[in-house]
């Protein structure tokens, strides 16, 4: 079948697409973006955590039919077009919140969200935010310095 | 995985119709425990049929003070419905204490009620389970059974039915509205779910090509105050070993009305019926609550692996009335 939806704002159009292969696979290996990570791929982990028409879901359990005319946003879209980071991205990086890096694309795609409707979250609400992701190196204490970083700086208009 | 079909239905008939016409087919909601179990060989249906972008995705108001939801309204967005937190703060608390936020956001309402038992057995397709494989034994008796029931278990089957929205949603007196091939229906929510008996593979009464339309919320009289409660392994994002769900009004220091609902502990959400019998007219006070909570429990088959349910359920219930007959209203 033919799947044609918008990735990061371009018209995207992907045929041949076996009605068995998820999201995640589509964008991995059909649109040559391998930033959303395969790792559960049973929605236990959030590593491939995209936005579906603005709200994060595990695109590992999205059937690639679904997605027929709808707005896909990964964490290759965060960064300028210049490849400047995104305030949530610097911040990860700022804070140490990236060991091996696997979690980190799904990490980076929920916060991002969170602190879009959310700019000044609590201890708790970023915890509930991002508890849909696991990590197995940090220990999770970097990750939540750094959304607190981000929206830190963001309120400060940084 | 088993090669399959995908078709996007675009009205309830059509979609109705499809099922119709093919025996191997199923309705495809947010995908987040279908698709899962394709992968798994859980399920192996010929065609998807997309439901999930049928217009159905509104909540209403009913004449009287109840609600509407339709059946492709996102978890997400039912449990941050204004209208709902107001006037069912249960269900909301049940929804938000379910999965994560990524799930919650592709899951909908009829998916959730038709969520299938997370039994490690039912998800592993190297062993018996009757559930998936009808007559093929249960692996789970004398096995691991700390996530299996305690009420109305039977020889063929100890799974439990594992949403929380459903739980909230019995204690409610929800009623499922359901479209098939012979027409319209509306089915309470008590006789939706069903205890396993020796056809453990019915997880409901739904026939093939039966698409859940909406859940009706009756309405609540305002003294009422409701509250989910759930028990688990870790504090957020694990299922529920016990949870309750419970709605309360107390008069005079009475107990004028109470509804409540187990999870955790059986096949189907489990309403504590003789809780309630126990309960109305009775003292709204802590030796109350606790024999209420015996009551419904005197009949719970426990096992090695989950005899602690047992105490577990029975103060999880009372703290939640207690809890009820605190604090401001609702
Ligand atoms: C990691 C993980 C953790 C989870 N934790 C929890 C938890 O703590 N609590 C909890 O309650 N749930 C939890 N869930 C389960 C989650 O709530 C369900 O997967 C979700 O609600 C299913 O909804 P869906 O729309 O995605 O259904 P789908 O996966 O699309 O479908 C589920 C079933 O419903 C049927 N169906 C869908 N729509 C209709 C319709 N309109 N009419 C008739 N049949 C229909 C499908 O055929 C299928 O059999 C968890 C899931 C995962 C993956
Ligand atoms: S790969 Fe999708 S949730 Fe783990
Ligand atoms: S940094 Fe390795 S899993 Fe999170």
């Amino acid at each position: 079948m033919r799947v044609t939806f918008t990735v990061n704002g371009r018209p995207q159009e992907a045929d041949d697409v076996w009605e068995g292969e998820s999201l995640l696979y589509v964008l991995r290996e059909r649109m040559g973006l391998p930033g959303s990570k395969n790792a559960c791929e049973q929605g236990e982990c959030g590593s491939c955590t995209v936005r579906l028409d603005g709200v994060p879901v595990c695109s590992c359990l999205v059937a690639a039919g679904q997605v027929q005319g709808r707005r896909v946003d990964t964490v290759e879209g965060l960064a300028g077009e210049d490849g400047e980071l995104s305030a949530i991205q610097q911040a990860f990086v700022d804070a140490g919140a990236v060991q091996c890096g696997f979690c980190t694309p799904g990490l980076l795609v929920a916060a991002d969200e969170l602190l879009e409707h959310n700019p000044s979250p609590s201890d708790g609400d970023i915890r509930e935010a991002l508890s849909g992701n696991l990590c197995r190196c940090t220990g999770y204490e970097k990750i939540l310095d750094a959304v607190r970083l981000a929206a830190a700086r963001t309120g400060q208009g940084v | 995985m088993k090669p399959f079909a995908y078709r996007r239905a675009d009205d309830v008939a059509a979609a109705v119709a499809l099922l119709s016409q093919d025996r191997h087919a199923v309705f495809l909601g947010g995908g987040t425990n279908l698709v899962d179990h394709l992968r798994l060989g859980v399920a192996t249906p010929d065609t998807l049929v997309d439901v999930s972008r049928l217009p159905l995705d509104r909540i209403e108001e009913l004449p009287g003070g109840g609600l509407r939801v339709g059946a492709t309204v996102r978890n997400s967005d039912l449990a941050a419905d204004p209208l709902v937190r107001q006037r069912y703060p249960v269900l909301s608390q049940a929804l938000l204490s379910g999965a994560s936020g990524q799930l919650r956001n592709a899951a909908t309402t009829a998916g959730n009620l038709l969520q299938r038992t997370r039994c490690v057995y039912f998800q592993d397709v190297t062993t018996a389970c009757n559930k998936r494989d009808p007559g093929s034994g249960c692996s789970a008796l004398g096995g691991y059974q700390r996530y299996h029931a305690i009420l109305g278990a039977s020889p063929e089957c100890t799974a439990t039915h594992p949403s929380d929205m459903a739980v909230a949603m019995a204690a409610l007196d929800a009623v499922v509205q359901v479209v098939g091939p012979d027409g319209e229906r509306a089915v309470p929510i008590g006789d939706f779910h069903r205890l396993p008996g020796d056809r453990p593979h019915h997880d409901t009464v739904l026939g093939h090509g039966d698409l859940v339309t909406a859940v009706d919320l009756p309405p609540l009289p305002e003294t009422v105050r409701s509250r989910y409660r759930k028990v688990r392994d870790r504090a957020s994002y694990a299922f529920a070993l016990v949870s309750v769900a419970a709605a309360l009004d107390v008069r005079d220091g009475v107990v004028a009305d109470v509804r409540i609902a187990l999870g955790g502990v059986a096949h189907k959400p489990w309403r504590a019926s003789l809780a309630e019998q126990e309960l109305r007219g009775a003292p709204a006070t802590e030796d109350s609550f606790r024999r209420a909570a015996e009551a419904e429990l005197a009949a719970a088959q426990p096992v090695d692996g989950n005899a602690f349910k047992v105490p577990l359920a029975r103060n999880t219930l009372v703290a939640t009335l207690r809890e009820l007959t605190g604090g401001t209203p609702r």
